[in-house]
């Protein structure tokens, strides 16, 4: 007897070193000071962005350069449940997945008409006019923004026992709680992720990556799927969007629908370290905030290295880096390939 | 006659639009490359022109001559360097290879010029206007509009009439035929390339006339020239001329009703002809 599986002795090893590190980085608060805590964040963050433009590109072939829309649209959602409903914070992150949704049904019932390069540019444009409409409404701030009022942040959901529990100010409380939100989240995606890819929905995935024909022809349904996964995509971003303007605490329309910071900085992650895999995100982001922890002092250089180092990766390595490791090692940290196992070959000629 | 004002002051601002998309139309009809820094590209050569008007003393137009044949090689040197390798099926490669640049160029030129906005200076041009009767119109967006045509009648001769043109056709038409027929597609392309820097220069001369710039207002024109090539069809300059008179006028009465729509309203019109006609309005090549 065989059976189909995609696990692998490198998978199991993975989820395991994996789950020690989730645990370690929920206890981490304790030990650490809050400057980690913010870095952590920032990578935390930039790791769910990351992953879900993956998804996009890298799998469901949807070359986005509008996921500053759900980004931009999810951090104002929360902003508005906080002040104009008067919520909790926290619930209020739920608010954006919600409002990011909703976004995205009319943006792809518009772009799905379009192919390529048209989708790409189509996709900026409706978040260029999300930004627009959103800097109108003066309740929000308008243009010049608004911060999260003192009453709103003081008390958040969780806060109190953060700091009953670790003995820090009300505002390191704050970021704890981001971060483990934020960690939360980037597990939930990154998992999330992985599940999907080693479903049925998952090859299907994979078939329409490597050839949209040749995948409609054995049955898959492309448009349904290009549909449910851009649907998941934007929840997921503007939950991303809300924490990460919950933790800054302030919004302006420039910020919240910035296209470096969402799309251009989460496209180098990705290709730097590697498109159409889980691992690639993790190892870009590890070598975004590196580049950007040992270049901090030199302002715009930074950046221009950055888009300097994504052309040279996509111009010599267009697999990332973790393309470049896999392809020598042969190993795979979260496989998703179904292999038979338990096989045995018998007889023959 | 507020509404013929309008129509008018928005038909010469579609004329700046179609001078920013002219170069873009050329390498998108020819290639399919997606150029994300185009608009970055732009402002550099503003940039430059400036530097020959207050370094060197030459005035905005002789400088801008100057600046040509730079922005000529430069286009050349990237295209031949950089974009013919990534080049292909996949839309992917050239998108983040010009993200990249786009990024490195913006950040480039904050860097060597700071963030302050700056103007080339036009001297008695820059108030100048003149008095139709029903419309008073401005005397430099009026030799926008009419660099925009010329700009084109240009392209559409060298298109339709000359050798490369020919060259270039072909390979926009199937490049593994025309590879076939002797031509030498990346050849082709990189002087394609080449041509669209010397019209964004023409473009840059006339932005940093019109109004102050700064490093970071790139990405914006991209979108509208992008609109502007979108619109009008792919491969069609003139579709590219009527994209940028269709985004101009719509800006200019969006403006009209509420100076925050303008816009607005410019990216309205997109998406609204967008959903009507996906593939633009006089599309000349096929995708």
């Amino acid at each position: 007897m065989y059976r189909l599986t995609t696990r692998t002795r490198a998978g199991t090893a993975t989820e395991i070193a994996v789950l020690v590190v989730i645990l370690a980085g929920l206890a981490l608060p304790a030990v650490t000071t809050r400057g980690v805590i913010q870095d952590l964040f920032f990578i935390l963050t930039m790791l769910t962005l990351a992953q879900i433009w993956n998804l996009l590109a890298g799998y469901g072939g949807l070359v986005s350069v509008g996921q500053q829309a759900f980004v931009g649209l999810g951090a104002y959602a929360l902003f508005a449940g906080v002040i104009l409903l008067d919520w909790d914070p926290v619930p209020a992150i739920l608010l954006a997945g919600l409002a990011a949704l909703v976004l995205a049904i009319p943006t792809a019932f518009f772009a799905f008409r379009l192919q390529g390069a048209y989708f790409a540019i189509g996709t900026w444009v409706i978040a260029e006019v999300t930004r627009l409409l959103v800097a109108q409404r003066k309740a929000l701030g308008g243009g010049t923004g608004i911060s999260l009022p003192r009453e709103a942040t003081s008390n958040i959901m969780g806060t109190d026992a953060i700091r009953a529990l670790f003995g820090v100010r009300e505002a390191a409380a704050r970021d704890i709680l981001a971060y483990w939100l934020a960690l939360v989240l980037a597990v939930a995606v990154t998992g999330g992720i992985y599940w999907l890819l080693r479903s049925r929905l998952g090859l299907a995935l994979a078939a329409v990556r490597d050839n949209v024909d040749a995948a409609q022809s054995v049955g898959v349904d492309v448009a349904r799927l290009k549909w449910a996964v851009f649907l998941i995509a934007a929840a997921a971003t503007g939950l991303t969007g809300a924490l990460i303007f919950l933790q800054t605490a302030r919004i302006s329309p420039d910020a919240a629908f910035a296209v470096t910071d969402w799309t251009a900085y989460v496209i180098f992650i990705v290709v730097i370290g590697g498109i159409g895999t889980i691992e690639g995100p993790i190892l870009g982001v590890l070598v975004f905030f590196a580049l950007r922890s040992a270049l901090a002092d030199y302002g715009s250089w930074y950046l221009m290295t950055l888009g300097l180092i994504a052309i040279v990766v996509m111009l010599f390595a267009p697999k990332g880096l973790w393309g470049l490791i896999s392809a020598r090692s042969g190993l795979h940290l979260f496989p998703v390939r179904r292999r038979l196992a338990g096989l045995k070959i018998e007889g023959g000629i | 006659m507020i509404w013929l004002d309008t129509l008018v002051q928005g038909i010469l601002l579609g004329g700046l639009y179609a001078l920013f998309a002219a170069g873009l139309s050329l390498v998108f009809g020819i290639m399919r490359l997606v150029n994300l820094a185009h608009g970055d590209l732009i402002v550099l050569a503003a940039y430059l022109v400036l530097m020959g008007v207050t370094l060197l003393g030459l005035s905005p137009w002789v400088a801008a001559l100057v600046a040509m044949p730079l922005m000529f090689a430069l286009g050349w040197l990237l295209q031949a360097a950089v974009l013919n390798r990534v080049l292909g099926k996949d839309i992917l490669p050239p998108l983040l290879v010009t993200f990249g640049l786009s990024v490195a160029l913006q950040n480039g030129l904050l860097e060597a010029f700071s963030a302050d906005s700056r103007r080339i200076p036009a001297g008695t041009l820059e108030g100048a206007s003149l008095d139709l009767g029903q419309v008073t119109v401005g005397v430099m967006p009026l030799m926008t509009f009419a660099s925009a045509i010329a700009a084109i009648v240009a392209l559409n001769g060298l298109f339709y009439h000359t050798a490369l043109g020919r060259a270039f056709r072909a390979t926009s038409d199937d490049a593994v035929t025309a590879g076939l027929m002797g031509i030498e597609p990346k050849q082709v392309f990189a002087v394609a390339t080449g041509i669209a820097m010397v019209v964004v220069t023409l473009a840059a001369l006339y932005l940093g006339m019109r109004a102050n710039f700064d490093p970071s207002i790139g990405p914006a024109r991209l979108i509208y020239a992008f609109e502007a090539v979108i619109i009008g069809g792919l491969g069609s300059l003139w579709g590219t001329l009527a994209g940028g008179i269709i985004i101009g006028v719509a800006q200019t009465a969006g403006a009209a009703v509420n100076p925050e729509w303008q816009i607005l309203a410019g990216h309205i019109a997109f998406l609204t002809v967008m959903l009507l006609k996906p593939r633009g309005l006089f599309p000349r090549a096929v995708d």
